[in-house]
């Protein structure tokens, strides 16, 4: 995981770029694990099944999902720590 | 009884490669969700807790034949060990985790890996026979018990 910071706010970026089904939601678990509530955290993946995934996931376990980038063969996700 | 935390509880029979990887799969995933997941590991589903140097014994023909039967390869279209070899191949080539390295983190992420008695001393298997980090083995009703607290129970 890298640092960065947008805004004020600390963003943390997961690559999960190249793990299967289910690595990215057990890696972003691990991530979101690490930072704060209202912290954001930025993933990455490849596996078009996080189009999804994510979004059902973070629903169901209080986070918001803030952005989501389909660039065909990446997909990039903002999620704030509920 | 509703402490808040929630509960999946996957009874883990087959020892068939396409089964255990989706056990581990959602096991995984359920885990990543916060939910208290516990695998209660019986009949062919304790095998890949097995070390993997454990041969089963088995205290006669019937046993040990239980050992070679259900175990390690796939349930359609195996072909003597081909098609298990293809998955395998497969899933590499897609990135997909093979079942031990989801076992494996299964563990990490606190799954709560129970081995059925039962089913240990039926293939004359003892603790040191498993891996490490299980919990204690278990019996039908301590299973049951989990299933009960459970939202999620899956039997695969």
């Amino acid at each position: 995981m890298s640092e960065d910071t947008r805004d004020g706010t600390v963003t943390q970026t997961l690559d999960a770029s190249g793990l299967a089904c289910p690595m990215p939601i057990v890696r972003t678990r691990q991530a979101i694990d690490k930072i704060a509530s209202g912290d954001l955290l930025e993933v990455i993946s490849t596996d078009r099944g996080s189009l999804r995934d994510i979004p059902a996931w973070a629903e169901s376990t209080g986070h918001t999902l803030l952005e989501v980038d389909d660039a065909g063969d990446r997909f990039t996700f903002l999620i704030q720590k509920g | 009884m509703d402490d808040g935390i929630e509960r999946m509880t996957i009874i883990c029979w087959s020892g068939e490669m396409d089964k255990v990887w989706p056990q581990y799969i959602l096991a995984t995933t359920g885990a990543a969700y916060g939910m208290e997941v516990t695998m209660f590991c019986t009949f062919w589903g304790l095998f890949p807790l097995k070390r993997p140097e454990v041969k089963i014994t088995g205290d006669n023909w019937m046993t040990k034949a239980m050992g070679v039967m259900n175990n390690q390869r796939i349930s359609h279209l195996n072909f003597g060990g081909v098609g298990t070899k293809m998955l395998r191949t497969i899933a590499k080539k897609h990135k997909v985790e093979p079942p031990e390295a989801l076992i494996a983190t299964a563990q990490e992420l606190g799954v709560r890996l129970a081995p059925c008695q039962m089913t240990m001393d039926l293939m004359g298997l003892t603790r040191d026979d498993l891996i490490d980090g299980l919990e204690e083995p278990l019996g039908a009703a301590a299973a049951m018990a989990n299933m009960q607290r459970s939202s999620i129970n899956l039997f695969i």
